[in-house]
């Protein structure tokens, strides 16, 4: 196995095991921060009992994030330093400014939430919850432009050989990186909402804490209910756009290979990537992927065949991937909207609980499936249309990267079982029910 | 100019992550000798808790930062140091796991498990930075192309091991002096007694060290063309003996403040020695990354500086004030609370 491969891998490896814990930081710090300006308001103890209920099982998830993040940021130096040579005037300023302007801003204030508990008024506290939800956000927003930018590359000028940053403005606010924030942070939300719907059942099909988790319930389900149909709305935005930015990954999407007009989207399809056809196609649906790119039946849609066979995404993974994001994307609303005219008979439909508790690990596993896509779709190339992957790798050895791999697989795992297992434990065992006294007397 | 501005404000964010992130990696390191019950450990931990995050940001800035001022520095560096970064990012991570989940579960295996990882995920990365920092000093063999042609045994030499120990030192008396800033009694006491005692070994290390850069680098070279830019080893020693002063006087707040001082000191005497050069090639001279050669375009540089110059102040700012408000001892009615460690 060459450098290359097992530097994909690895990179692969650390971003699915650093997106298990990121969507939870975006949503549920909204959340919470909810919640807790909820009990600001009404004082009512419920709310602040959900904040911290909620708040223990967000911090375990947050450190994981945290960490992972870091080896994310170094390895473009340490895996992929060609790249970081290539694109260092525009990529390195953005991973610097989410730095400067929001990670500090997330990771100085979690520390205030937590400890701040009884060292500051509720409202200061509340603002740092706030501030840590507003963060973590602004932190995701920079990196998706990043992303966004090796996805459709724009606002600069090649000079000696390397693209140099010439319009900050036009590479912060393309259409690509807006509708990429709005697709990731809507993922990020369903994740959220089935988590907190998920738990939420747990106990009310248990029936026990009462209100607590009914509430709970409550505020997942609008945030779900919300978010996974508008993920919907947004992904259709999104597939048209793709077919400008990128046709290829757009034709892998549906594995479509002849240029056509009235481009038809199959029920049933298997890609032969050899022979650039598929071997299997039944169920054609004429003028389809025509109107999902250009939202009319007559439009072109150009096919991976008149894209060089060196230039073409890996099919069969990009299209798999992409329709069961779908489906479930699909599923997830679904089953929001009828949770939506359940929401008051919920403790007589353990049914819909049931199914909702098995549910949590569908969204996280939809995203996966959403960068697969998204990072499968873009090869060979690694800045589209500029650098391709394979020129971009470290002049490292393979034993270096295969050692690094194998401890990125052994330690992200036991941390993974760690950090998963101690979230279950305390989402089990549900809210505190008194609180802890607090001794004035010194303690053994 | 620009690039010498960004040259010096790279300096300065490693000097202060180092400054910060420190006390936290030599008080992790520290932290089985110095608790030596479940009750003081957690205080240790605790005493970390509002700050290691915040701190460990700073590494994310200078990292950030040297890839989007000095691509050509990130790239080289980062790959010629895989192996002992790849350490340094697996130490941090356990590291981080320790602090959040230690507390969660009572068992004993469960706990003693995790205070091995804190103390193991402080104690490499303490060494291996100053082991980073010396073969930076020392150079490194790249070639042209800005490959490196060594191994990891490279890497480890008398001279980087000796840096090695530096920084460990550094950070251990740094994170000793912090507990003794907030405990008290007999774990405040046992903290006092080991800065005194690490406080000798690192006059010695660092004695060793000034004199073996003499003969291993040219770092002196910038010193003599610029006299006055002894003052900063200058301010060092003398930092450094006024830790011992304020130790003496049981002035532990005096004497965390001058060792963020010596810290401070010692990282910029390393970078106004090596500058412009960023990455010294063994190999030869004309293969050396510079402040300029590495640098990104100018208008990055000046997008950079207006974002680093409105943000890092405001940072400052931030996180001064939470140091202000967790500047209380922590006591055993502390670890009461629902977050505590």
């Amino acid at each position: 196995m060459d450098v290359l491969f097992l530097s994909r891998l690895q990179f692969a490896v650390a971003t699915y095991f650093h997106f298990l814990f990121v969507p939870l930081t975006l949503g549920l710090s909204l959340l919470i921060a909810i919640m807790q300006s909820l009990h600001l308001r009404t004082g009512n103890e419920e709310y602040r009992a959900m904040a911290k209920f909620w708040g223990k099982l967000f911090l375990i998830n947050f450190v994981i994030g945290v960490v992972t993040g870091i080896t994310l940021e170094f390895q473009f130096g340490t895996n992929w330093s060609r790249y970081s040579r290539y694109v260092g005037d525009i990529f390195g300023p953005l991973l610097a400014i989410e730095a400067t302007v929001a990670f500090f801003l997330e990771s100085t204030f979690i520390a205030v939430w937590a400890f701040g508990w009884k060292r500051l008024s509720a409202r200061v506290h509340t603002l740092s919850i706030w501030l840590v939800a507003i963060a973590s956000n602004i932190s995701a927003l920079w990196i998706l432009i990043a992303n966004s930018w090796m996805q459709s590359p724009v606002g600069f000028v090649v000079k000696k050989g390397r693209p140099v940053l010439n319009d900050l403005v036009a590479v912060v606010t393309q259409p690509y990186a807006i509708l990429t924030i709005l697709h990731t942070l809507a993922a990020a939300y369903v994740v959220t909402a089935f988590f907190v719907m998920g738990i939420s059942a747990y106990h009310i099909l248990r029936k026990q804490h009462g209100s607590f988790f009914l509430r709970s319930f409550r505020m997942g389900l609008i945030l779900g209910l919300i978010s996974s149909l508008f993920v919907l709305a947004e992904g259709h935005m999104h597939a048209a756009m793709l077919a400008g930015a990128q046709p290829a990954k757009m034709a892998a999407l549906e594995t479509h290979w002849e240029t056509s007009t009235y481009a038809p989207v199959y029920i049933l399809a298997l890609p032969d990537q050899e022979n650039a056809r598929n071997s299997i196609q039944i169920g054609a649906i004429p003028g389809a992927l025509s109107v999902l790119a250009f939202h009319t039946p007559s439009a072109e849609v150009k096919g991976l065949r008149d894209i060089p066979a060196g230039e073409r995404p890996p099919v069969a993974a990009v299209f798999f991937s992409f329709r069961l994001m779908i489906t479930l994307g699909l599923l997830f609303a679904l089953l929001t909207i009828v949770a939506w005219f359940r929401r008051n008979k919920l403790e007589s439909s353990p049914w819909l609980l049931r199914i909702l508790l098995y549910a949590i690990p569908f969204p996280y596993v939809t995203c996966a499936l959403g960068w697969t896509v998204t990072e499968l779709g873009r090869q060979p190339w690694i800045v589209y249309g500029l650098m391709k992957t394979g020129d971009a790798v470290s002049p490292v050895a393979a034993s270096q990267v295969g050692t690094s791999l194998v401890a990125f697989i052994l330690v992200y795992s036991l941390l993974g079982i760690a950090a998963f297992g101690l979230m279950a434990r305390s989402a089990r065992q549900g809210p505190q029910r008194t609180p802890v006294p607090v001794h004035s007397g010194k303690e053994a | 100019m620009l690039e010498t501005i960004w040259f010096l404000l790279w300096g300065i964010l490693w000097a202060l992550y180092f400054m910060l992130d420190g006390f936290d990696l030599g008080l992790g390191t520290l932290m089985p000798f110095l608790g030596k019950n479940d009750t003081e450990r957690r205080i240790i931990y605790n005493t970390m808790g509002p700050f290691w995050d915040g701190n460990e940001v700073w590494l994310i800035t200078a990292g950030g930062v040297t890839f989007a001022a000095f691509p050509g520095t990130y790239a080289v560096l980062f790959s010629a140091f895989y192996s002992p970064l790849m350490i340094i990012l697996f130490a941090l991570i356990i590291r981080a796991a320790a602090f959040e989940f230690r507390g969660k579960l009572p068992g004993r295996a469960w706990r003693s498990l995790w205070d091995g990882c804190l103390a193991l995920g402080s104690f490499v990365p303490a060494l291996l930075f100053g082991v980073a920092f010396a073969n930076i000093f020392r150079g490194i063999p790249i070639d042209g192309e800005g490959v490196y042609q060594g191994s990891l045994f490279t890497l480890l030499n008398l001279y980087s091991l000796l840096g090695g120990l530096l920084f460990l030192l550094l950070f251990l008396v740094h994170g000793a002096l912090w507990l003794a800033v907030k405990s008290e009694g007999i774990l405040q006491q046992r903290a006092i007694r080991y800065a005194k005692s690490l406080w000798l070994l690192l006059v010695i290390v660092a004695v060793l060290f000034l004199a073996h850069t003499w003969f291993e680098t040219d770092l002196y070279h910038n010193y003599r063309l610029i006299p006055a830019l002894f003052l900063i080893p200058l301010c060092a020693v003398l930092a450094l003996l006024l830790v011992r002063a304020y130790l003496s006087q049981k002035t532990c707040v005096k004497a965390w403040f001058a060792s963020c001082l010596v810290i401070i000191c010692v990282t910029l005497f390393g970078v106004m020695g090596l500058y412009p050069n960023m990455l010294i090639s063994s190999m030869n001279p004309a293969y050396n990354l510079t402040a300029f050669n590495a640098a990104s375009s100018p208008g990055t540089l000046k997008i950079m500086l207006v974002v680093a110059l409105i943000f890092v102040p405001i940072v400052i700012l931030y996180q001064g004030w939470v140091y202000l408000l967790f500047r209380h001892k922590v006591h055993t009615e502390d670890l009461q609370s629902d977050e505590a460690y």
